[in-house]
């Protein structure tokens, strides 16, 4: 069964990042390329998913929202994850003062909600696809920090760190090479988690239009576009919708698949 | 295993032996933080003296303060504890080192074999490259071929195969793992080895072989050994000297031999009496020591043995008797 989730979110995900990749050199039509005369066709043979209200292809600008969605996916993740493996890592080893400040610090993150915070950014620096990667990542970055400590403490008790210590080995470099390569399972399975929700909320975000700018493609940007034609062109909406439902379950399968795959204990049983 | 008392021989002394003790610890004391802002004071007052060349085991009970009494050492105590007494190591004292002096010291100066082989080396790294971390930390390899080869040697010299370089720590038994330890601490050629109960994770028949190695290898580098053991029939006549540890405080000390032919305190007595002797016949009863280790924090104002102790007198309860010549008693004076 976990092998299962494991192949099925591997498949899934690997097919959104080859639309992704194949958008940069290859789309059916320019997904900006306005033609009228096909304004809110249905699918058929020429336009595979129909066009929306400009006459602009909707396969063509799904193509080009995947390519939104690893770019948001994989720039935010980064930033919180190593942002926040970073800041956990220094909690563990130095404790006292700066642990404390770091978590506590995470708490506040924790307690500001996303929403206001890409609000906040994008009243101060004006709405764009950058605001909502920084409003992500920032946003990611607690819920890390405070993971990799828990956990990076708990690999500081072991003896052999403490070997290491008695060794003359500093915290730093015991940070690096003792408790670093400890913690890759779970930053992996828990970069795809949050690999999921970070799409969630561009979608989201954009939707809002405070993410995605138009004419730029991504998926929240196609649902905003399609939301008044609801009753006119429901496949507008229904496209981006079954996209973004499709990326987030396959990045939870993965995510799911590789927990059990990457945990000896799972394995066992 | 007869009862004859054979004292180790002695060891070479080290090319810097010099007038100075190698080891000198005066008046160590350990405070570990309590719930609700309490202390619990977990040694109170040790002294101990080690030269280069020379084998001291401080033995006693679990919960007797042998392992923070290593800890201490090597300035690995845990978070947010208190120490007061002196701690010298070639004339130089500990207690005033920052963080990087420290690690400059800890694994060049002083090194320490861990209780645990199972637990004490990283799951997700080759043996040889455990043992070549403290020859890296310290740089006392020009470059990675000579740490290799250096590691290399070390695997050899505590008869491990060549095959196991490449190993992972699972990959080994219980006893090769000893073995990759046992290099990993000697691998930046310390002058003080602090070796924690090495033998107790192990099986009865490689006990005595890791000891025997232990030996050697301090032997030949002129090392002091301090060996933290809680079995004194198994330490007491590999060593020089001994030392006796109770309830955090130091019962007797003295040269191992003399220790074990007139042992005075009266728990050195009864720990001696208890060993199980081979031979013995199945009729021969053991002699178990009646009553338990007084936890942490539960000893009372006096020597902490009195309450087991067959000649306590109303006023070991109430004061501990001062540290004379060797051992702390009221009752068995020097």
């Amino acid at each position: 069964m976990s092998r299962l989730r494991l192949a099925a979110g591997l498949v899934i995900t690997g097919l959104m990042l080859a639309v992704a990749l194949l958008s940069l050199v290859w789309t059916p039509f320019p997904p900006d390329a306005i033609d009228m005369t096909q304004r809110l066709a249905g699918p058929g043979s020429t336009h595979w998913l129909g066009c929306d209200h400009l006459g602009r292809d909707t396969l063509s600008r799904l193509m080009v929202g995947a390519r939104s969605a690893w770019l948001v996916g994989l720039v935010a993740v980064g930033l919180g994850l190593i942002g926040g493996t970073a800041l956990g890592l220094l909690a563990a080893a130095t404790r006292g003062a700066v642990e404390t400040v770091i978590l506590r610090a995470s708490d506040l993150g924790f307690a500001f909600p996303a929403l206001l915070l890409a609000i906040v950014l994008a009243a101060a620096l004006g709405p764009g696809m950058l605001i909502a990667i920084a409003a992500i990542g920032l946003h990611a970055i607690p819920s890390f920090a405070r993971l990799v400590n828990g956990s990076a403490k708990s690999w500081w008790a072991r003896d052999f760190v403490q070997a290491s210590r008695a060794a003359g080995q500093s915290r730093w470099a015991i940070t690096l090479t003792h408790i670093l390569p400890q913690l890759m399972p779970l930053l992996i399975v828990q970069g795809t988690t949050q690999f999921a929700l970070a799409i969630l909320a561009e979608a989201g975000l954009s939707y809002l239009g405070l993410g995605t700018q138009p004419p730029q493609a991504s998926w929240g940007r196609l649902l905003a576009e399609a939301q008044t034609l609801m009753f006119e062109a429901p496949q507008l909406a229904m496209a981006p919708g079954i996209a973004i439902t499709v990326a987030v379950l396959g990045l939870n399968l993965l995510g799911d698949g590789l927990r059990d795959w990457l945990d000896p204990k799972e394995q066992a049983r | 295993m007869t009862d004859e008392v054979r004292p180790a021989p002695a060891l070479r002394a080290g090319p810097q032996a010099s007038s100075t003790a190698l080891l000198r610890v005066r008046g160590l004391q350990v405070w570990l933080p309590a719930p609700r802002g309490a202390w619990l004071q977990a040694l109170h007052g040790v002294d101990l003296d080690l030269d280069r060349g020379e084998s001291l085991a401080l033995v006693g009970e679990s919960g007797s303060g042998k392992t923070m009494t290593a800890l201490a050492l090597m300035g690995l105590l845990p978070q947010g504890a208190r120490m007061s007494g002196q701690i010298e190591l070639d004339g130089q004292p500990l207690q005033t080192l920052d963080d990087t002096a420290w690690c400059a010291l800890r694994g060049r100066r002083m090194a320490m074999v861990f209780q645990e082989p199972l637990t004490a080396l990283n799951p997700l790294q080759p043996i040889l490259a455990q043992v070549m971390e403290p020859i890296q930390v310290h740089r006392l390899a020009p470059d990675r071929t000579a740490t290799r080869a250096r590691a290399m040697e070390l695997l050899e010299q505590v008869g491990l195969e060549s095959r196991m370089a490449a190993a992972y720590p699972h990959q080994l038994s219980g006893g090769q793992r000893q073995r990759a330890l046992i290099a990993t601490a000697l691998a930046a050629a310390p002058d003080l080895l602090i070796a924690d109960e090495p033998t107790t994770a192990l099986d009865a028949r490689l006990r005595v072989q890791m000891l025997a190695l232990l030996q050697s290898l301090v032997a030949d580098r002129g090392m002091g050994l301090l060996l933290i053991s809680h079995d004194l029939a198994l330490t007491a006549r590999r060593v020089q000297r001994l030392a006796v540890l109770y309830g955090g405080r130091l019962m007797e000390q003295g040269p191992a031999a003399e220790l074990l032919e007139r042992p005075r305190h009266p728990y050195t007595q009864a720990l001696w009496a208890a060993r199980p002797r081979l031979g013995a016949g199945r009729d021969q009863p053991l002699h178990p020591l009646p009553g338990s280790v007084p936890a942490l924090g539960q000893t009372g104002a006096g020597c902490p043995f009195a309450p087991r102790c067959p000649l306590a007198q109303p006023r070991c309860g109430e004061q501990p008797p001062a540290w004379d010549g060797g051992l702390a008693c009221w009752e068995v004076g020097p």
